[in-house]
Order: C-alpha cells, then sequence, then structure tokens
C-alpha cells in the first residue's frame, strides 16, 4: 500500500466530520452554550435591580421554582395534551387523505396545510383574537343564529387557549403522520382486507402499528412546544389561564429574576426531556425498518 | 394433475373495466373449473391483472357479474370474498412476525389463538418453513417470503386463490424451483388457482389450462398443448411461442382447408385444426420447429407443404440450429432444427427447402394489426 492512498483513506474517513463540522459548531455555540448558562444561572443569586449575579450553588432554587409553579406546569401539561390530542384526532383523516387519495396533487395539499407558516406565529395568533372577540365573526354569527347568550364570550376563555394551541401546531402533528402514511404500502391494506378485515380492523392491526413512529413522532413534536408556548395563552387567554411560558417570560424580563426564570425553564426541559426518553425507549432503540 | 370433473367453481359473465376511456377489461367471461391451475396469460396492459383485481374484489367492475358457486359476489369487499390473494410484493405485515402473517386470516375469522397456531405450523411444514415461525419477515429472503405469503392465503383454504406474477420479483433459477414447488402444493392442497402471468413458458408449465388475454379480451382458451398447437388467434400464434405466418385466402372445398397464399401458391391444414367461422383474410402458419430444412431441390413428400428460401441467418444454440430464412419475396421464416446427429445444417447464403407436414399447419383470422404489442413473433 502506498501512503498517498492511505492518506486518502485517512482524510476520506474523516470528511463525514470535516461535512458535520458546521453544524457541530452551530450547535455548540448558540445550543449548548446558553443551556449551559441557563443551568449556571439556575445555581446563582442575581440582583432583580442590577442584573448582576453571583454563583451560590443555591440548588433551592429548582424547589422554590417547582412549588411556586406546579399548579401551572399541571395546568400546562394539561392545556398541551388536550391540544394535541385534537390536532392528531384532526390530522390523521387529513394525512391519510393526502397519502391516499390526493394523487398527483398530494404536493399542492402538502403546501395548503403550510401556508399559514407564511404568515408569523404572533400574527396569526392575533387574528385569531379579532376573529374570537365579542364583537368578531364567531361570536356574531354564533348570536345570530341564537345559538349563545348575548354577553357569549369566547376571547379570554380556556377553550380559546387550547383551540388557538391546537390551530398553531396542527402541522406539526400532520406532517409526521403524512410521512409515516406515505410510507405505508397500500398493498398491505389490500392484504388485511384480503384476510378478511373489514376497514376498522385493517386500520387497528395494520395501520395503526405501521404508523406508531410517526404518531409518536408527532405527539412529540406537536406536544413539547405546545407545553412551553406562551404566546396563545396571552393573546388569546387571560389570568385564569396562565401557562408555564408566560410565567417564565415574566421572571426572564419582567422581574428581571434570572435565577427563578433559569430554574423554572430546567424544571419544563426536564418533563419534556422524559417525554423523549420514552420516545427513545419505546421506538428509537428499534430500527425504523420493523415498521416500514 | 386434477381429475377433470368440470364443476364449475367460479363463473365470469360479461365483466368489462374501464378507467376513464380505457377499456382495461373488455367483455370477458370465464367458467374456473373446481381444483385446476388456470393461469391468465398476455402482455403488459392486457387486462389480466384487472381481472384478477376484480376477482379479489379490489377493484368494481363496470358491468359483468362475478359467481362463486352459485353466489353473486359482484358487490361484495374482499373482506366477505371466500378469495385469498398472493400478491405481487407479497405485502406481507412488516411489523408482525411470519406466524402472526399467516394466523392473520384465520384470527379475523374468529378461529382461537391455540388453534391457529397449529394450523400456521402445518402450513410452515408445508411451505418448507418450519421453525422460522418467529422470524419477521425482513429477516427471510425473496423465495422464502414468497413462501410465506402463499402458506399466509392457503390457511384460509380459499374458494380460489389468486396470484399475481408472484414469481416476478425472484431470479431466474429460483423461479425455476418455485414453478414446481408450486405445483407441487395445488396439487397437494386441491385448490383452484387463478395464476397471473405475462411469462409464456410459466403459463405452460404449471397450467392446466391458459388463458390468453389481449388488449382486456380473451383471445384462446385451453390446454397449454392445445393453445400452443391450435392457436386460435394471431396474437395466440406469436405471443405463446413462436409462428412463421404468410398471409392468404380461404379456398371454399371439402376435406384439407386450402389456404392460397398471394405469393406461394396454396398451402393446406387438416379441417378439424381451423377455426370455426373463418372467412375471406387469413394467415397459415407453422411453429418453427415443425420444419424440416433441407438442400434446395429434395423431394417434396405430397402431404407436406413446401417453400423455398435463402439462410439469412443460422445459429448453434447448443440443443440445436436456428435458421432465419428469407423466402423469395422477402417474408422470414424462423426454423428450429434439433441437435439429433442430422447431417444437413446449411450455412447462411445457401438455397434451402423447407418442407412441413399439413396436420402442423394452422390456419388463423388475420388480425389487420400485423405486430400485436410487446412481443415479435
Amino acid at each position: 500500500m502506498s501512503r498517498r492512498s492511505s492518506q486518502r483513506r485517512g482524510i476520506s474517513r474523516l470528511a463525514p466530520y470535516l461535512l458535520g463540522l458546521p453544524a457541530f459548531v452551530w450547535l455548540g455555540f448558540f445550543f449548548l452554550v446558553p443551556l449551559g448558562l441557563m443551568l449556571v444561572k439556575t445555581l446563582q443569586e442575581c440582583n432583580p435591580a442590577t442584573g448582576a449575579c453571583v454563583m451560590t450553588w443555591h440548588w433551592a432554587s429548582l424547589s422554590d421554582a417547582w412549588a411556586n409553579s406546579s399548579t401551572i406546569i399541571f395546568r400546562s401539561l394539561t392545556y398541551a395534551l388536550i391540544a394535541t390530542l385534537i390536532d392528531l384526532v384532526l390530522s390523521f383523516p387529513i394525512a391519510y387523505w393526502i397519502a391516499f387519495y390526493a394523487g398527483r396533487r398530494k404536493n399542492f395539499f402538502l403546501i395548503m396545510l403550510l401556508v399559514p407558516f407564511f404568515v408569523s406565529f404572533v400574527i396569526r395568533t392575533v387574528i385569531w383574537k379579532f376573529l374570537l372577540s365579542s364583537d368578531g365573526l364567531v361570536v356574531h354569527t354564533l348570536q345570530a343564529l341564537h345559538l349563545v347568550s348575548a354577553d357569549y364570550q369566547i376571547l379570554g376563555t380556556t377553550g380559546a387557549v387550547i383551540a388557538g394551541l391546537a390551530y398553531n401546531f396542527l402541522p406539526f402533528t400532520a406532517l409526521p403522520l403524512y410521512v409515516s402514511l406515505e410510507r405505508l404500502n397500500p398493498a398491505l391494506l389490500e392484504a388485511s382486507q384480503d384476510l378478511y378485515a373489514g376497514r376498522i380492523t385493517t386500520f387497528r392491526k395494520v395501520v395503526l402499528p405501521l404508523c406508531a413512529p410517526g404518531i409518536f413522532a408527532a405527539f412529540l413534536l406537536t406536544f413539547i412546544p405546545a407545553f412551553g408556548d406562551y404566546i396563545n395563552q396571552q393573546v388569546l387567554g387571560g389570568f385564569a389561564n396562565t401557562m408555564v411560558g408566560t410565567v417564565i417570560q415574566n421572571l426572564f424580563l419582567v422581574n428581571n429574576d434570572f435565577s427563578a426564570g433559569s430554574a423554572l425553564s430546567v424544571i419544563v426541559m426536564g418533563i419534556s426531556l422524559v417525554g423523549i426518553v420514552i420516545y427513545g425507549r419505546l421506538l428509537g432503540s428499534k430500527s425504523i425498518g420493523d415498521f416500514v | 394433475m386434477s381429475v377433470s370433473q368440470l364443476v364449475t367453481s367460479v363463473r365470469l359473465e360479461h365483466m368489462v373495466k374501464t378507467f376513464g376511456d380505457v377499456r382495461a377489461v373488455d367483455d370477458v367471461s370465464l367458467e374456473i373449473h373446481d381444483g385446476e391451475f388456470l393461469s391468465l396469460l398476455g402482455p403488459s396492459g392486457c387486462g389480466k391483472t384487472t381481472t384478477l383485481r376484480m376477482l379479489g374484489g379490489f377493484e368494481e367492475p363496470t358491468s359483468g357479474t362475478i359467481y362463486f358457486g352459485d353466489v353473486n359476489v359482484t358487490d361484495l369487499p374482499p373482506y366477505r370474498r371466500d378469495v385469498n390473494t398472493v400478491f405481487q410484493s407479497y405485502a406481507l405485515f412488516p411489523h408482525l412476525s411470519v406466524a402472526d402473517n399467516i394466523a392473520f386470516g384465520l384470527r379475523r375469522k374468529g378461529i382461537s389463538k391455540a388453534a391457529a397456531r397449529l394450523r400456521v405450523d402445518e402450513m410452515l411444514s408445508l411451505v418448507d418453513l418450519e421453525g422460522r415461525g418467529d422470524r419477521k419477515p425482513n429477516q427471510l429472503s425473496g423465495g422464502q417470503q414468497q413462501r410465506v405469503a402463499l402458506a399466509r392465503a392457503l390457511v384460509n383454504q380459499p374458494k380460489l386463490l389468486l396470484l399475481d406474477e408472484p414469481m416476478s420479483a425472484l431470479d431466474a433459477k429460483l423461479r425455476k424451483t418455485m414453478q414446481l414447488e408450486l405445483k407441487r402444493i395445488q396439487s397437494q392442497v386441491g385448490i383452484t388457482f387463478l395464476y397471473v402471468t405475462h411469462d409464456q413458458e410459466e403459463a405452460m408449465t404449471m397450467s392446466d389450462r391458459i388463458v390468453v388475454m389481449n388488449r382486456g379480451r380473451i383471445e384462446g382458451l385451453g390446454s397449454p398443448r392445445d393453445v400452443y398447437e391450435q392457436p386460435t388467434t394471431e396474437f395466440v400464434a406469436t405471443f405463446l411461442g413462436a409462428s412463421n405466418l404468410l398471409a392468404g385466402t380461404l379456398e371454399p372445398g371439402s376435406g384439407d382447408i386450402a389456404i392460397t397464399t398471394h405469393a406461394y401458391g396454396t398451402f393446406r391444414s387438416p379441417a378439424e385444426r381451423t377455426p370455426q367461422g373463418l372467412t375471406g383474410a387469413v394467415k397459415v402458419g407453422v411453429r418453427p420447429e415443425k420444419i424440416q430444412i433441407q438442400p434446395q431441390g429434395a423431394t417434396v413428400n405430397s402431404a407436406d407443404n413446401s417453400l423455398t428460401g435463402r439462410v439469412l441467418v443460422s445459429t448453434f444454440t447448443g440443443v440445436g440450429n436456428q435458421y432465419v430464412v428469407a423466402a423469395p419475396h422477402g417474408e422470414e421464416f424462423v426454423v428450429y432444427a434439433q441437435n439429433s446427429g442430422q447431417t444437413y445444417v446449411p450455412r447462411s447464403g445457401e438455397e434451402v427447402l423447407l418442407t412441413w407436414p399439413v396436420e402442423h399447419t394452422f390456419v388463423v383470422q388475420a388480425s389487420g394489426d400485423p405486430s400485436p404489442e410487446g412481443e415479435p413473433s
């Protein structure tokens, strides 16, 4: 073997890492460093007036944050869970239809699904505020049809917050579902029917198990951002339905209490991590090939 | 071999299926006998797969009726039909073990887990896969997956088993083995097989009867030997094996049928080998292996048809010699001579005499369209 060729082999072995380098640097700087800073801030004590922080290994800030916000955390989990379930139920038929019946216009319908994303998240939510306000289209229509009383209100209610979450995160549910349904060989559905399974049994015994990774991915991709979201609650909700994202935002930007804000963020992240670990345990260790 | 009791198990009446403007299946009527191995043979797009899919319930016929026994099943969904299918891609459930794949149909019919397990084991040994029940389909080879697909369908003991080109993903050698295997299994279980293929050799090897389809219609139907020796249409003559054909006109008369060709005089064909109702423009034909090649000037037996020509190509294929011979007006004849010690082996450019017995001469209606899509003659 010549030295030349062994050198070249060395480079080709390094190539994947070299190609990955920009991404590693990017993630290192803009993700890991802030994450580390947040963990450090959790253990520091800060002066809200000056913003100066001193490291005191103040572990109690975590337990304080939990004690102060556990109700709100549970509330946020509940809202996120309901919104995610609504999204799963709404987007499964959409994804199924696009995957199996849209034919050549699949891409068109996928883009239609993403069209709301062309408008900023905040603006979309503010537009919902106009729609749902007491003199807005929705309430007026319902009143005109005599379905609701004159003082009926949607804006500010928990329902409005959950509806907003469900609306804003729907594509995050629909797209992973679409991907897993699209990969499903339609012959499997025919085979199932050929073997005496009706439509419901085919769905239960073939479609659901084969889409399990997609459903779980859709769940996480929707649930985690919905759990930490503060826009929907601030624009569409009120005091009674404050979510944890709003609390964190206030701790950082209003109270200047970086330590408490960081501590609460760490807790929220920990809860999200639990979900991801479950995902990895349940489905991540199996190869995708087992499902497809 | 199935005994020909000729009990009709499935009957298709005037099946039509259109996709947009295309008539994929165009008035197909067919009786499938109980316990037979029937092949639907034809080029791609001939409507064979659509016919199979209508039988399975996956495609709704535009018009026509399907009877299983005396029961009209035309409007029944797949899961209410006593038919099972071996799909072209096998369509094994990737999330289920081999045993659970095979048990799928039994479990849906309400058979207990334990009872299903016994039947599954029987099936695994029938298809030579004992002890593989716990594997996942993707841990098996293509040939093994195909046998699982077969077992999964057969375990339900359907009235009719549909096989949609199940060998197309296998390599040539494995295909040969599986053909014999499939034939063995079919005679062992006695279930009616409807086998869709575009491979004429495959159809000939396994079938009790062959249905030759073209452009949505049935062009020929019979035992492999009958369909080969007595093609009923020009398409069948050229799609199933090779044929040498000359255009001509039917002469009225008794005894052997006489066909006058435009350039080569009159040929004769036995009356019993001539399809009923032939009129006007016909083609007279002979299979390449039925022709004897001789030096020009050899004597012609009075019971033979004959033609002179010049050898264009002479090829030695091991088991024989193949010649392409040009007749004086340009028609090319393919001649096949067995390598059994024949002394006369002409080279290209040589003038030769082709002779063949009247009894091996057949007549078909000229289709008007000389080369059917796909296979050349």
